[in-house]
C-alpha cells in the first residue's frame, strides 16, 4: 500500500472517529470550551491549536486566505508594493527536490509555545497569551521589526502606511507589526477562527491541553507534523499530509 | 613623556571651522528631511516585508560598532598603560559617544512607531530580548564614557582616583556592548546566515577596525585643520593596530564561513554569498576582502608607504568602506536569502517564499544613514570647540621626548 493510501485510510478513519465524538450534526463541530466572559482573564489551562489536513483543502487554502482577509482587512494597502503588502496567511507550494512530490498548504503564525518573536521583542509587544495565542500588542510595538527577523515562518508583516477603514475587531496601525492572531476576537466569543470556518472539512480548532478535545484526540491518534519541528518550538498549528 | 601634553579647545573662528561644521550640519538636515519623508510610512522606502532592515540599519549598526572601537584608543592608554595613547583618550571617548549617539538616532528614527518608545521608559521592557539589553548597554556606555572623560579632564583627586577603574569598567562594558550588537544576529535561530555565536566576537574585532580607522581620520583631519603637530609615532601605532585588527577580522570571517561550510544545512546560503551571482558575492570578495581588508593591510605594511600619510588616510577610508560593506553583506545578504521552511524542498508562494529577496534602498534611506554620520561628526566638532579634547601637539618629541620609541 502506498504511503498516500495508507495516510488516507488513517485520516478518514481518524476523522470519522473524531467526528463521532464531536459532531451533533454533519459539518457542525462541538466546541469543547465555551466563550470566555468579557473581563475574565485568559486561562493557561487552555492552549488553543489548529490541525490542518492539507489533502482536504481542495483549493490549497484559498478560501482560508480570503476569509482571513475579510475578517482582518489586510492585503490591499494601496500605497505599499507587492513586497510590502501584509500577509497574515499565504499558500505555499512545496516540491520535494528528489521525488518531485508536490503539496500546497496554508502557512500563517504557527503560535509556537516558545516563540522566537516573543523572545526578541524589546518591549514585550510581541506576546503569547496564557492560552497560547501569539499576537502583537499594537500599543507598545515600536516597529523595530526584530520579531520579523526572528520568525522562522515569515508569518509577520509590517504595516507600511496609514490604514483607513479598519475592521473594528482588528486594529491595524502604521509602523507596527502584525500577524495571524488565531482570530482572538472570535475565539474569545466562543467562535472558530475565520479560516477554520472557511474550510471546516480540513481544519480543526480546539484546546490542545484538553485530552478529550477532538483536536487532541486526533493528534494523539495520528500525530501531526510541525513545520521546522527541528527548531523545537512546539507549534500550536499542526498539519496532516505534509 | 606623555604627561607633558597639554590640551586646548579649537580656537579657529573663521570660515574653516564653521564651513566644516556647516557641511556636516547639512548632512544632518538631509537626515531630518529623510525622516520626515519616511514618517509617511515605510512604503516610501525600499524596505519591505522580506528585507525588513535596510540601509539605515547598516549605517546605525556600523556607527554603534565603530563607537566601541573608537573608545578602544582610550582603553589602550588607561588599562594597558600605553603612554602614546593616553593623550588621545579624550578625543577617543568624545568620538565614541558621538558615533554611538549618531547610530542610535538613525536606529530610532527608522522605527515604525517612534512614539511608542516612551512605553519602554514606562517599563515595557522584555529582558529576554537582546534589543532591550542593548538599550541598557548603549545608555550605560554613554554614561560611562562621560564619567571616564571627566576623570581625564578634571584635575581633582577624586577624578584621578577614578581614572583607571572607569577605564576598566569602560573596557568591560564595551565588550558586552559589541557582543550584544553582534548577538542581535547571533540569536536569530531560523536565519541561515546568522544564528552563530561567532558573530559576537566577530563584531568585537570589527569594532576595533571601524573605530581605529574613523579615529585616525578624525585625528588627522582635526590636527591638520587646526594647525597642530601630529607625529609619526602616534600615527604608526594607529595604522599598525588597524592592520592587525583587519587580520583578526579576516580570521574570524574565515572561521565563520568554514564552520558554516562544514554543515550541509548552510551550504546553500554560503554558496549564495561566496560564489553566487548576486551583488553580495562581489561586495564580499571585492569590497570587504580585497578593497576593505587586503589593500589597507598592504598600504599599512608595505615599506614603500612607511610614514606616508596619504597611504594611511587611504587605508583608513578603505577600511571604513570595507566595514560598511561587511555590515551590508551580513545584514542585507542574510535577509536576501530565503527562509528554509522545508529542507530538501523547493517552495514558492505569492509572498516571495523560496526566492532571493531583492532590496533597493531609496534616497531617503541613504540620507537618514548619512545624516547619522553627519550628526556624529558634527557633535565631535562642536565638542572640540567647547571642550579641551585635542592635545595641542602630538609631535614625536612631545609624545616621546626621550626618544624611546623606535620610528
Amino acid at each position: 500500500m502506498s504511503d498516500i493510501n495508507s495516510y488516507r485510510r488513517k485520516f478518514l478513519g481518524g476523522l470519522a472517529g473524531t467526528a463521532a465524538v464531536a459532531t451533533v450534526a454533519p459539518g457542525v463541530f462541538l466546541r469543547e470550551v465555551q466563550a470566555k466572559p468579557a473581563g475574565e482573564a485568559v486561562s493557561e489551562k487552555v492552549r488553543w491549536g489548529m490541525l490542518i489536513d492539507i489533502n482536504k483543502l481542495d483549493d490549497g487554502g484559498d478560501a482560508c486566505i480570503e476569509a482571513c482577509k475579510k475578517e482582518h482587512g489586510w492585503g490591499n494597502d494601496p500605497k505599499s508594493n507587492d513586497a510590502q503588502q501584509a500577509q497574515w496567511i499565504r499558500k505555499v507550494k512545496v516540491t520535494e527536490k528528489m521525488t518531485g512530490h508536490e503539496v500546497t498548504l496554508p502557512v500563517m503564525c504557527q503560535h509556537c509555545e516558545t516563540a522566537p518573536c516573543v523572545d526578541v521583542c524589546p518591549t514585550g509587544a510581541s506576546m503569547k497569551r496564557a492560552d497560547g495565542i501569539v499576537q502583537v500588542n499594537k500599543h507598545i510595538c515600536i516597529g523595530c521589526r526584530y520579531c520579523m527577523m526572528a520568525c522562522p515562518y515569515k508569518a509577520r508583516s509590517f504595516v507600511h502606511e496609514t490604514i483607513v477603514d479598519q475592521r473594528p475587531d482588528t486594529p491595524r496601525g502604521k509602523g507596527t507589526v502584525e500577524s495571524c492572531n488565531m482570530c482572538v476576537n472570535r475565539v474569545d466569543e466562543g467562535k472558530n477562527p475565520a479560516c477554520v470556518d472557511a474550510a471546516p472539512q480540513a481544519m480543526l480548532f480546539g484546546d490542545l491541553n484538553d485530552d478529550d478535545s477532538p483536536i487532541s484526540q486526533a493528534l494523539k491518534k495520528f500525530g501531526g507534523t510541525q513545520i521546522r519541528a527541528d527548531l523545537g518550538l512546539n507549534t500550536g498549528v499542526r498539519y496532516w499530509g505534509i | 613623556m606623555a604627561t607633558q601634553v597639554t590640551f586646548s579647545e579649537v580656537k579657529n573662528n573663521g570660515l574653516g571651522y564653521w564651513g566644516v561644521l556647516g557641511f556636516f550640519g547639512l548632512l544632518v538636515l538631509g537626515g531630518v528631511f529623510a525622516f520626515l519623508h519616511m514618517h509617511e510610512g515605510h512604503y516610501t522606502t525600499g524596505m519591505n516585508n522580506q528585507v525588513v532592515w535596510g540601509i539605515p540599519h547598516v549605517f546605525a549598526i556600523f556607527l554603534i560598532v565603530a563607537a566601541s572601537g573608537a573608545a578602544n584608543i582610550a582603553t589602550i592608554g588607561t588599562v594597558f598603560g600605553q603612554d602614546v595613547y593616553k593623550p588621545q583618550g579624550r578625543l577617543s571617548l568624545a568620538l565614541a559617544g558621538s558615533l554611538l549617539f549618531g547610530g542610535l538616532v538613525v536606529l530610532l528614527l527608522d522605527l515604525g512607531s517612534l512614539g511608542h518608545v516612551i512605553e519602554m521608559a514606562k517599563g515595557a521592557l522584555n529582558f529576554k530580548s537582546i534589543f532591550a539589553w542593548n538599550m541598557i548597554l548603549y545608555s550605560g556606555f554613554l554614561l560611562i564614557i562621560t564619567l571616564y572623560n571627566w576623570t581625564m579632564m578634571d584635575r581633582r583627586k577624586i577624578a584621578k582616583k577614578l581614572y583607571k577603574p572607569l577605564g576598566i569598567v569602560n573596557m568591560a562594558w564595551r565588550f558586552m556592548l559589541t557582543m550584544g550588537t553582534g548577538s542581535i544576529f547571533g540569536f536569530l535561530v531560523a536565519r541561515q546566515y546568522y544564528d552563530a555565536a561567532i558573530l559576537a566576537p566577530l563584531f568585537i574585532v570589527s569594532s576595533y577596525v571601524f573605530g581605529t580607522a574613523i579615529y585616525s581620520l578624525v585625528l588627522m583631519a582635526s590636527f591638520k585643520l587646526t594647525g597642530r603637530d601630529l607625529g609619526d609615532i602616534v600615527l604608526n601605532r594607529l595604522r599598525n593596530s588597524m592592520a592587525v585588527y583587519l587580520v583578526l577580522v579576516l580570521f574570524f570571517e574565515m572561521t565563520r564561513h568554514l564552520t558554516n561550510l562544514y554543515a550541509t544545512e548552510h551550504h546553500a546560503v554560503e554558496a549564495y554569498i561566496l560564489t553566487g551571482d548576486s551583488i553580495f558575492t562581489s561586495l564580499f570578495w571585492y569590497g570587504q576582502i580585497i578593497l576593505g581588508s587586503l589593500v589597507p593591510m598592504f598600504l599599512v605594511w608595505c615599506r614603500f608607504f612607511k610614514n606616508n600619510r596619504l597611504a594611511h588616510v587611504t587605508a583608513a577610508v578603505l577600511a571604513v568602506i570595507g566595514g560598511m560593506i561587511q555590515i551590508y553583506v551580513i545584514l542585507i545578504g542574510g535577509q536576501s536569502f530565503p527562509l528554509i521552511l522545508f529542507p530538501n524542498a523547493e517552495v514558492s508562494s505569492a509572498f516571495f517564499d523560496g526566492v532571493n529577496n531583492a532590496y533597493t534602498a531609496t534616497m531617503s534611506e541613504y540620507l537618514l544613514g548619512i545624516g547619522g554620520v553627519g550628526l556624529a561628526v558634527a557633535l565631535v566638532i562642536v565638542g572640540m570647540k567647547g571642550l579641551r579634547l585635542l592635545p595641542t601637539s602630538l609631535a614625536d618629541d612631545v609624545i616621546d621626548p626621550l626618544n624611546l620609541e623606535k620610528k
